[in-house]
């Protein structure tokens, strides 16, 4: 029988300290719909999308009421976009991105992602006119999450994509100038994309997936604040310990949500990703733990031992609790949705520099930085390719996720609302990357590559 | 899940709230009225607040969760404390390999 310390633990946890299941997403196969006609291809794909998702917001309702768990947000993510609409003679895509946006509101999903292409060794002609479309599709659409997969650890670093993705995330900007480039917040620059990946902007259905699928990523940094505050005198060894067991408690709940949102939905379960992934609430952050530690800020000297010492506590119970563990499953450090982070830059604590050198010890790297409105589309590619060789050279999933903010300077604030939060500008290097970037090509793949 | 177990319909019923005559009376005769067998209580008073946790079976019950639920929510407000409802298995899946 359960104990009465062991039920109030758990309620403690979902009213306190704001655990939650961040996102159950649901994978779909659209490879059936490609068609010559665009506007068939684009039928087949709302009927795709409508009929397999129609129930996964009340699926995801009724699971929250009956096991007492608040899960955030039901999402949807689909084959990469590139891939479908290849078959059209279309030369823009955003009224394929204006299709899902529309597929995603009729299920009442807040995000849908999979606006997509996979460019790490080359570009396809329909490749480029995905990528070509970002912008006017982000303008227009609300739901609609775009991500480009730049680089692999197999196939090198496609520089002249990388070049082009600084120029397309500064165009994005701008067409989403109103909104403080609001469009960018929905776009991801990728190295070693995952295919099953729960988690904006970046989620998309691989092609190694089943024809459909669960992935769910959990929310806990407010109950491993919780569990670091309580333990201010214990040694790191012994701090690890408790991170890890606390991070296996929560990974349960993922687990045990997925597989029932999966049985309920008849589809097989996927994944749980552990990343633990901060909100914009007040004690629901990442930097809060790291703060806990014992850090005065986060970003200062020891930050990076911390956060490898979180992750990998993490990983470690996450990995335990759940039977198959997947995504991205690192610890998310996005600065505009992290209230403390936030704060941690406007103090001058926590730079570009720092958060690149973090992408070593934890995943996704450079996410969610305000930087300024008038910074080049080079020194973006540079940034993005600086970020990508760490993921392409360490085997890991690594991405960009850049607001170059319109009209904006180094200090002002700047809103995105909801869970994407609220940010400083920050600044970027000043010398130039701009000949180094217009060379393009093609950056060989690393020897670590050559594994076989 | 747990089909097999056959203990797949068990409740945690939780009560929080400041203490007072009547509050087990009151959560057992909505349990009572529904056919839902208490299984265990246990309850700690901390501060004049009272804790308390009881695991029932809806297995003979016609009532499903949801609407449990609301009737425990309703009987709250009347007496003054909050009364929540959860499937087992959300407590049991976090502590219990």
């Amino acid at each position: 029988m359960l104990t009465l310390a062991e039920i109030m633990e758990t309620i403690k946890m979902v009213q306190e300290e704001n655990l939650d299941i961040r996102t159950v997403t649901m994978g779909i196969n659209l490879q059936d719909c490609a068609d010559h006609n665009p506007a068939v291809a684009q039928q087949k794909i709302y009927h795709k999308i409508t009929s397999r998702a129609k129930n996964i917001v009340t699926v995801g309702n009724d699971l929250a009421r009956e096991y007492g768990i608040p899960i955030v947000n039901k999402r949807i993510a689909v084959t990469p976009i590139s891939l479908i609409a290849g078959c059209t003679p279309e030369a823009d895509y955003t009224d394929f991105a204006l299709c899902l946006d529309k597929a995603a509101k009729a299920v009442g999903v807040n995000f849908i992602g999979g606006f997509t292409a996979f460019v790490h060794k080359g570009f396809t002609a329909s490749d480029e006119k995905l990528i070509y479309s970002i912008p006017a599709a982000l303008k227009q659409t609300e739901r609609v999450c775009a991500s480009v997969n730049v680089a692999t650890t197999k196939a090198g670093i496609n520089m002249d994509a990388v070049y082009l993705m600084g120029k397309i995330i500064k165009q994005t900007a701008q067409a989403t100038a109103a909104q403080n480039g609001l469009g960018c917040a929905k776009l991801v620059v990728f190295c070693n994309i995952p295919e099953d990946n729960p988690f904006m902007a970046g989620a998309v259905h691989g092609i190694g997936e089943p024809e459909c699928t669960i992935n769910v990523g959990i929310s806990g940094p407010g109950v491993i604040k919780s569990v670091v505050e309580k333990n201010k005198r214990c040694d790191l060894g012994i701090l690890a310990e408790i991170v890890k067991k606390t991070a296996f408690k929560i990974t349960r709940m993922g687990e045990l949500i997925g597989r029932l949102a999966a049985d309920r939905l008849g589809v097989p379960f996927g994944i749980v990703d552990i990343s633990l992934a901060p909100t914009p609430a007040i004690g629901d952050s990442v930097a809060e733990i790291l703060e806990a530690m014992g850090l005065e800020r986060f970003g200062t000297h020891g930050t990076t031992a911390a956060l490898a010492l979180l992750t990998d506590a993490l990983k470690k119970g996450g990995a335990m609790a759940s039977s198959y563990v997947g995504g991205l499953s690192g610890t998310f450090i996005p600065v505009s949705e992290d209230a403390c982070l936030a704060k941690a830059a406007a103090k001058g604590a926590l730079s570009l520099d720092k958060l690149e050198a973090l992408t070593g010890v934890c995943s996704v790297g450079l996410d969610m930085i305000a930087v300024p409105g008038d910074t080049s589309p080079e020194t973006i590619a540079a940034i993005i390719a600086d970020e990508i060789s760490m993921g392409v050279v360490n085997r890991k999933s690594t991405a960009v996720r850049i607001i170059p903010v319109p009209g904006k300077k180094v200090g002002d604030y700047v809103e995105f609302g909801g869970l994407l939060g609220r940010a400083p500008v920050m600044s970027v290097h000043q010398f130039s990357s701009h000949e180094f970037i217009c060379r393009g090509g093609r950056v060989p793949a690393p020897l670590c590559s050559l594994g076989n | 899940m747990d089909k097999g177990q056959g203990k797949g319909n068990r409740v945690i019923i939780t009560v929080l709230g400041p203490d007072r005559v009547g509050i087990i009376a009151g959560v057992a005769q909505v349990l009572t009225e529904n056919n839902i067998n208490i299984l265990d209580i246990s309850q700690t008073i901390l501060q004049e607040f009272l804790a308390m946790v009881m695991i029932a079976d809806m297995e003979k019950s016609k009532l499903d969760l949801n609407t449990l639920k609301k009737q425990l929510l309703a009987k709250g407000k009347e007496i003054g404390v909050r009364i929540d409802a959860q499937h087992e298995d959300a407590f049991r899946y976090m502590h219990r390999i």
